[in-house]
């Protein structure tokens, strides 16, 4: 099977160095393209590779670079964002990608750059991702002083800058207007949309952000071509995809597959199932925003548009496993906590339901739970839900919370019932 | 005012920005590395240099997990109580740094050594529970190994 995103990767663990990535056939995409494809063109193939965006919400990636105004008339200058902001609870898979293969990613950035005929690129690192920030810190100089991007790029007359920015640690910097804001030095509060970046961006001027995976596919698909990259998936959404498990599985790790395997394939096989003495009793297939599954669902594709059929998301494709010996109740509260703490504040819907909902989470798992807590709960998750608040945190955080009700019912049930929770003496 | 030194690392990283304020994130970490933590004095100094209010500095400042409005000890550790963590063990570890350094989370302890705080997942979660030590990532930290690495940072 191919694995275009992590078959260099060094088994000592050490980043591949610009020599090896020449060696396997990297940077030759940036030839490809800027030395006989039009920006236009570019844009096409991505778009026909049906890459869907790696950060979580699965947007068209061609799609998106196609609303950013070309041509002699576009406002100046313009930018492109890689969100390496990861921070999606459970989500450890843009760190192997920026620790192991560096160069991969930064010739996506100057591909994907081209193709919106961007001037300027950032790179918008975690503050945590030390190793990351060191490692991609010694790659984009390599890359500089071997012509791959400053004046004249590869001799064909394209210039870029790319700079290396580190952030101090908050949730809300992923989300691409907050990053934005933290860019530009304010506090990073979403901005409201519309306008999109795309069109008004960073300092007013049009900017794409994407994910580190799916900017790290772009070099792939430039060079092997879209339909290439739609056979190696098994679904419609084209590509391989890094899965992951974490939890009391095996073998908890990140693995590159084809889209579209599934929830049982991803446990059973490369995480070696479920640990001695623990059985599984549900999961989020894609980080702490995404509704729980339980085992009525192992056999349903790891695919966009399959996921969201069963009513959760895909989102980062990292699984984080509960088993039967961790109460349900206090897993919600954990992930309530974290975004009710992280909730940025702007909209009142998010700061004062979240905290709200962890409240009251907090008595439940403390054998202070009422009955009804849990329509408190239900009215509360609909009420920051989608539409009533600037950007998609606090309906990501109303995710778990309803789908824990819906599967775990009995659980909430049984700590109000019993006036403690069950799981602990 | 800002040392000659702090002048000139943060000279370096505005050349990235085309607006003064877009470098007031580096300004700070850049101070926080050289003072351990932001005073108002420290955030005056930078606003100084950077042409912004105190005020506006401070809502920056305040809004992330690694800028330090408060004093904090030679080496902060910061453990994750995030999800996976929290399967894994999160509140054993916890408990068990606590005792041994003396302190809840937020304090430092007496000999100014080290700062314990809570971080958000650290992207480390196929190696829960996990803690960091100033810029340095530990997977798979038990309540025995704990010792082991505390005992790097002196």
């Amino acid at each position: 099977m191919e694995k275009p995103l992590t078959g260099r990767m060094r088994s000592d663990g050490e980043p591949v160095d610009l020599q090896e990535y020449e060696r396997a056939g990297g940077y030759q995409a940036i030839q490809k393209a800027l030395g006989r494809m039009t920006p236009k063109q570019v844009q096409e193939e991505v778009q026909r590779s049906n890459l869907r965006g790696r950060g979580g919400a699965g947007f068209g990636t061609g799609l998106k670079w196609s609303f950013v105004p070309i041509g002699p008339d576009a406002p100046r200058p313009k930018y492109v964002v890689c969100n390496a902001d990861e921070m999606e609870p459970g989500t450890f898979k843009d760190r192997l990608l920026m620790e192991r293969d560096p160069h991969q990613l930064i010739e996506g950035i100057i591909l994907t750059s081209y193709a919106v005929e961007a001037e300027v690129a950032y790179l918008f690192l975690r503050g945590e991702y030390t190793l990351a920030e060191d490692t991609l810190a010694r790659a984009i100089s390599d890359a500089y002083r071997a012509g791959y991007w400053g004046r004249n790029i590869a001799g064909t007359g394209y210039n870029l800058d790319l700079y290396l920015h580190t952030s101090a640690g908050r949730y809300i910097c992923g989300e691409e207007t907050a990053l934005l804001n933290a860019l530009e030095g304010k506090r990073a509060n979403p901005r409201a949309k519309p306008p999109f970046p795309p069109v008004v961006g960073l300092w007013g001027k049009p900017t794409v952000i994407n994910n580190v995976e799916t900017l790290c596919n772009v070099p792939h698909i430039i060079r092997n071509g879209a339909d290439w990259f739609r056979a190696l998936s098994r679904s419609p959404d084209g590509g391989t995809k890094l899965f992951g498990a974490s939890g009391r599985v095996k073998r908890p790790g990140i693995w590159e597959l084809p889209m579209g395997v599934t929830i049982r394939e991803v446990i059973e096989e490369p995480a070696g199932g479920m640990q001695d003495g623990y059985a599984l009793r549900g999961l989020q297939p894609g980080g702490a925003s995404t509704d729980f599954l339980t085992t009525e669902h192992l056999d349903v594709a790891l695919d966009f548009n399959s996921i969201a059929k069963v009513g959760s998301r895909l989102g980062t494709g990292t699984m984080i496993i509960l088993d039967d010996r961790t109460c349900p109740v206090g897993m919600t509260l954990n992930l309530t906590h974290f975004f009710a703490q992280e909730s940025c504040g702007w909209c009142t819907p998010c700061w004062a339901g979240l905290s709200w909902c962890e409240q009251i989470l907090a008595a439940i798992e403390k054998g202070n739970g009422r009955s009804e807590d849990l329509g408190h709960l239900e009215f509360q998750t609909r009420f920051f839900g989608l539409g009533n608040t600037f950007c998609a945190l606090a309906p990501g955080a109303a995710e778990p919370i309803q789908s824990a009700l819906k599967y775990f019912r009995q659980d909430f049930q049984k700590h109000i019932d019993e006036k403690r929770c069950p799981w602990k003496g | 005012m800002l040392s000659a030194e702090e002048k000139a690392e943060l000279d370096r990283e505005l050349q990235q920005y085309p607006a003064r304020q877009s470098a007031c994130i580096d300004a700070m970490k850049i101070v926080q590395r050289h003072r351990r933590w932001l005073s108002d004095e420290a955030l005056r100094d930078i606003g100084e240099y950077l042409g912004m209010s105190v005020a506006d500095l401070d809502g920056v400042a305040t809004f992330y997990n690694l800028l330090f409005r408060k004093p904090v000890g030679r080496h902060v550790v910061m453990i994750c109580d995030s999800v996976t963590c929290w399967i894994m063990g999160y509140e054993k570890l916890r408990d068990t740094l606590m005792n041994r350094l003396g302190v809840s989370l937020g304090e430092t302890t007496s000999d100014d050594r080290f700062t314990v705080l809570p971080i958000v997942c650290l992207g480390n979660c196929d190696k829960a529970p996990t803690l960091m030590v100033d810029r340095d990532t530990y997977g798979n930290v038990s309540p025995e190994t704990v010792e082991e690495i505390l005992a790097r940072y002196k």
